[in-house]
């Protein structure tokens, strides 16, 4: 079965090196009250990593700037959402 | 930018377009913004293009738009794990110009469609994100860009920013969207040549296929999936609500390459060049989900004010409609004087209920709820239907009268009498 990886590859990006658009307000919170760490699964992009000791990691490069992670995160709020800077971000080629 | 214009038009999708182009007619002067790096190059789309809503805008639209097949055939199918069902109209009456639908690839529409709306006269500036609404006490005046220096002022400012309309919210117009009103889709599109395409589908040149499929595909989930054949591509892709994504253990990507491997979709794409991976949200909610749509100062339209109606799968035309109504009723309140107060503003509402737009949607209303509570409309029933066909296609020396019997039989150990009743009436009343 093909990763997502080799899915983003054929897509075509403008980076905002530094400078992620999304973040996760508070790591305690993923990692000590959220069971379920469903942005781990729903992401399409699978920018949301499980790390073994129950922390999750947020590597915004491969976004796809859907909004699934915002709305589904509702029980905690946990996800600070922006668009990123004009013209940066997923650029389709097709969509 | 001490320059003030009498529209700003966030967005430059097919509302934003449709709203730009109609308020550049009407001899408005318009600002447009998009965050994208051209007009296009953030959307998403199936896509079928319904050729009313654009006809209206652009009467003449086929000389032009980069439109890639007409559509002469409509296939429903719903799969189990190796089987699928299903209808195939194809009417030579849909080979008859002027075309009724059209598969599009949206990078290249929206480009298109914006280049009518600047030459109509709207100022388009791209690669600029709309940070915040800027208002005056609860009268929108202007918006805020994350470019230097970047507020810019306006009477009245339509909101064409899509599903994820950060600004209503942030404004405090309107909440957050919830998981149960909107389904994440993501799609691949592939590549083949021309003539492979037009062999796999039986068609002819320029006259294309749509597949809408449901069942298993969407792992029980409330959810479809879709294949269109473009000049020299196939775009195919899976959509689920979020509320069910929330709820289950498969991720979006793996859902889509399982029904790439199904055994019926497998080989329509097979020996493909997959050239982009995208996802995208779609408003599911219908009418009881549609939020404010007007104010002091301010218009939603398309995606942001969730104007799709899922069960046709029909966006871009409401988002049209929906950007072009707007558009009128500023145009028709500035030339009678009149100033872009909320009071006079309720005239887009009261368009929008005239027109098919809110017709529809009212007409569906009870749908998403019918189906959220009904998972069996997406697990059981694919199930049966095939496992019934099977029984009754297959020769091995069963009496009919038997496998009718046990086809039954099957029918009501899964759902009881009442509940196939129930069922019935269920599906009914949400599409009633
Ligand atoms: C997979 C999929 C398949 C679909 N298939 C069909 C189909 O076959 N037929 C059909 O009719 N509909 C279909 N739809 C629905 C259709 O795509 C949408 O209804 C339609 O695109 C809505 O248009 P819109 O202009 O409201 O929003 P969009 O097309 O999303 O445009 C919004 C625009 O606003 C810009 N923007 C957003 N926020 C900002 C900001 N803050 N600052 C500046 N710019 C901003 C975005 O970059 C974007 O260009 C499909 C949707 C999906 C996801
Ligand atoms: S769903 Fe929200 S709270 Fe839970 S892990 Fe993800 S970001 Fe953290
Ligand atoms: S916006 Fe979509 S693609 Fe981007 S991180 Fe969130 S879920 Fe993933």
């Amino acid at each position: 079965m093909l990763k997502v990886e080799e899915k983003l590859f054929q897509d075509r990006y403008r980076v905002d090196a530094g400078r992620p658009h999304i973040k996760i307000k508070d790591a305690e919170t993923c990692t000590h009250q959220c069971k379920s760490q469903q942005c781990t699964v729903c992401c399409p992009a699978g920018c949301y990593i499980q790390e073994g000791n129950g922390k999750v990691v947020l590597i915004t490069d491969g976004c796809l700037e859907c909004g699934t992670c915002r709305i589904i995160c509702d029980e905690h709020r946990n996800v600070d959402w922006e668009w990123p800077r004009g013209g940066f971000g997923i650029l389709f080629k097709f969509g | 930018m001490a320059e003030k214009f009498d529209v700003i038009v966030v967005g430059a999708g097919m509302a934003g377009n449709a709203a730009a182009y109609t308020l550049a007619q009407g001899g408005l002067k318009v600002l447009q913004i998009e965050r994208g790096e051209t007009p296009g190059s953030k959307n998403v789309q199936g896509a079928i293009l319904y050729s009313d809503a654009i006809e209206k805008i652009i009467p003449d639209f086929r000389d032009e738009a980069p439109l890639e097949r007409h559509l002469i055939e409509q296939r429903v199918w719903v799969l189990d794990d190796t089987s699928y069902m299903g209808t195939h109209y194809r009417s030579e009456d849909f080979n008859k110009p002027p075309y009724n639908r059209y598969t599009i690839i949206r990078a290249h529409f929206d480009q298109w469609f914006n280049k009518k709306a600047r030459e109509a006269g709207a100022l388009t500036i791209c690669e600029t994100t709309v940070t915040e609404l800027l208002l005056d006490g609860k009268k929108v005046v202007g918006v805020r860009t994350d470019r230097k220096g970047g507020e810019i002022y306006a009477d009245a400012v339509i909101l064409a920013d899509g599903v994820n309309s950060r600004l209503a919210v942030k404004a405090g117009f309107n909440s957050e969207i919830k998981p149960k009103d909107v389904a994440l889709a993501v799609k691949e599109i592939h590549f083949l040549p021309q003539e492979t395409i037009e062999a796999r589908f039986n068609i002819g040149e320029e006259e294309g296929v749509v597949i809408e499929m449901a069942g298993k595909i969407s792992a029980g989930m409330m959810g479809t999936g879709f294949l269109y054949t473009n000049k020299e591509s196939i775009t195919l892709g899976v959509g689920c609500m979020l509320s069910d994504f929330k709820e289950q253990q498969v991720t979006p990507y793996e859902l889509l390459d399982r029904m790439k491997a199904h055994p019926s979709i497998a080989p329509l794409i097979a020996g493909s060049e997959m050239k982009e991976y995208a996802a995208h949200l779609i408003p599911e909610g219908g009418y009881n989900a549609i939020p404010q749509v007007y104010g002091d100062g301010w218009l939603i339209a398309g995606d942001a004010g969730q104007f799709v109606n899922g069960i046709h799968r029909e966006g871009s035309n409401l988002a049209m409609t929906t950007g072009m109504l707007a558009a009128r009723t500023l145009v028709e309140l500035k030339a009678a004087g009149k100033p872009f107060s909320a009071a006079n503003l309720s005239r887009y509402k009261a368009k929008l209920d005239e027109s098919f737009v809110m017709k529809d949607l009212k007409k569906y209303r009870r749908m998403p709820d019918i189906f959220h509570n009904n998972k069996q409309f997406f697990t059981t029933y694919p199930d049966l239907l095939s496992k019934a066909a099977q029984t009754l296609i297959r020769v091995d020396g069963v009496d009919k009268k038997s496998k009718e019997k046990s086809i039954k039989q099957s029918f009501i150990n899964a759902r009881t009498r009442l509940g196939l009743i129930g069922d019935a009436f269920k599906f009914w009343r949400a599409v009633e």
